[in-house]
């Protein structure tokens, strides 16, 4: 089982043979909201069979942050719960990774690239694998030099 | 269509009880308002009973078991934290359309301690803490922090809430607590999820509130228009489409939305209202309701709390009753337990905490997933 490929964590999370890991957006062709997960009819505006797959950017923009100390037992705390506007749409949740967890190290809006990573080791009870993404911050020092 | 009002409204002290029942709690409740108007079981025409915790279990008719089996048609309803102010609303909304003249509302629940939200859920492994946290402090942190990237608000900011309605508790025996908080105790409280410290949780109580409502014709007819409160305004939402929708709720567009027809509905405007009993499930959350239910401008909210003019005695008093924060929040109770707050200050029956001269005044509830439920109440005598 070791040697397994891991399991995608969401299924919008995708693990192409082929190719690199990436997220995948579901895109409404009339009114262009974005959703994650498969579906059939659009929310925003009502459409039915106007959605279409789209692969989303590896890079962003945080949105907003909390840093989380309580969480349910057997949780590793603090870590960073953030929530990621990708640039060219879509908006997803997950940790920060990468930054130490206090507020004056944070900043609203900091460039962001998603990281495909094992999920912290946790497995199913089948004794699967599976990757997770997350963010970290892009270093400013990579951009400018 | 009739005006209807509330003839008979109370509460019971929240707390723990873990030695009692859900219908039980109920029945209590229901029996306090009954008394509140000096009617009885045997008058109620329909029951509208608001719980989460057993949405399944029949506790309206259970509760009819423990006090008056008249075989009356009973609606249980569970709709999130608006569960208890959609329960009433049903029982408005059946003597508007002229079926009734006479319904009682109860909203009840109980809760165990800890952590609300998050859990597992889905297939494969746990997302908590993988894919950020879905617990109740942290959605609202982030919810809190979208206020704070607009407009620079500040954890002192969302603190002061805090202080301000532990304060506001102090007053209210029916609160689980009546404790003062100073700043520096809230802000120093245990954080559970940055801005949110334990102090701006709210807390995870038992409880159950109740209310009479009647027609215009009825309260006549009893002669019960000396403490009536009548209701102005009736509205519920659910959440607009939103681009974030996703992994982050929306908790404003509704109460916007509420706001909006609830102020049309009554036909008055945020100026009237005297006093706001508001959603404030954590600290974060109030200030943005301040600007959702327009008691100020947007951006302004900050400076609202610093100025004290939403502190009992300033422009606007919210949450006198101590709020979510400090009397509880027994999720189903809750939205009819600030009927019985509001129509008290309308009364003119709320001892220490009384606002002086109330004439209006409002009630917010949000429930996630998401439903918002406002009522605006006028002093009628
Ligand atoms: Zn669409």
């Amino acid at each position: 089982m070791s040697d397994a490929k891991p399991l995608p964590v969401v299924d919008y999370l995708k693990l192409p043979d082929d190719g690199d890991p990436y997220l995948e957006g579901q895109k409404c062709s009339n009114c262009d909201a974005i959703y994650l997960g498969e579906r059939t009819v659009c929310s925003k505006c009502g459409a039915r069979d106007t959605i279409e797959a789209v692969k989303l950017s590896n890079q962003g923009k945080l949105y907003v942050y909390s840093i989380v100390y309580r969480s349910f037992p057997g949780i590793e705390v603090p870590y960073i719960s953030a929530i990621v506007d990708l640039d060219g749409g879509g908006t997803v949740k997950g940790n920060l990774i990468n930054v130490d967890p206090a507020p004056e190290n944070i900043e609203f809006d900091m460039p962001v690239e998603v990281v495909y990573r094992d999920a912290l080791g946790r497995k199913d009870k089948d004794g699967n694998s599976y990757l997770s993404y997350f963010f970290q911050p892009i270093s400013s020092k990579l951009g400018t030099s | 269509m009739s005006d209807v009002y509330v003839v008979g409204v109370d509460m019971i002290k929240f707390g723990r009880f873990p030695e009692r029942t859900v219908p039980d709690l109920g029945a209590e409740a229901a029996l306090m308002a009954l008394d509140d108007c000096g009617l009885t079981i045997q008058d109620m025409e329909a029951l509208y009973c608001g719980n989460l915790g057993q949405a399944s279990g029949m506790v309206g008719q259970r509760l009819l078991q423990q006090i008056g089996q008249t075989g009356m048609p009973v609606v249980n309803c569970a709709n999130a934290c608006a569960t208890g102010a959609t329960a009433f609303r049903e029982a408005w909304t059946s003597i508007k359309a002229g079926l009734y003249d006479l319904t009682l509302a109860v909203g009840v629940e109980q809760m165990g301690k800890g952590l609300l939200g998050g859990g597992g859920g889905g297939s494969g492994i746990p997302k908590e803490g993988l894919l950020g946290s879905g617990t109740m402090p942290a959605v609202f942190a982030e919810a809190g922090q979208e206020h704070a990237r607009q407009y620079g608000t500040t954890f002192e900011q969302f603190a002061k809430v805090s202080v301000k309605n532990h304060h506001h508790s102090t007053m209210n025996p029916k609160a689980m607590y009546q404790i003062e908080t100073p700043l520096d105790t809230v802000m120093n409280s245990e954080m559970i999820s940055y801005p949110n410290t334990k102090l701006m949780c709210s807390v995870n109580v038992d409880g159950s509130a109740a209310a009479v409502l009647a027609s215009e014709k009825k309260v006549k007819e009893l002669g019960l228009m000396s403490r009536a409160v009548k209701v102005r305004a009736s509205v519920l939402t659910s959440d607009p489409w939103q681009e974030r929708d996703l992994v982050m709720p929306d908790v404003n567009s509704c109460t916007r939305n509420a706001a909006a027809a609830a102020y049309e509905m009554a036909g008055i405007g945020p100026e009237d209202i005297d006093l706001v009993e508001l959603h404030d499930c954590f600290a974060t959350a109030e200030i943005l309701h301040y600007e959702n239910l327009g008691l100020c401008g947007d951006g302004e909210a900050g400076r609202m709390i610093d100025d004290g003019e939403v502190a009992l005695g300033g422009r606007i008093p919210v949450n006198v009753s101590g709020g979510l924060l400090s009397k509880g929040h027994p999720l189903g109770a809750t939205g009819i337990a600030n009927i019985y707050e509001v129509s008290t200050h309308l009364r003119g029956e709320a001892g220490g905490r009384q606002v002086e001269g109330a004439r209006f005044g409002m009630t917010h509830v949000i429930g996630l997933g998401s439903a918002c439920g406002i009522h605006i109440l006028e002093k009628v005598a």
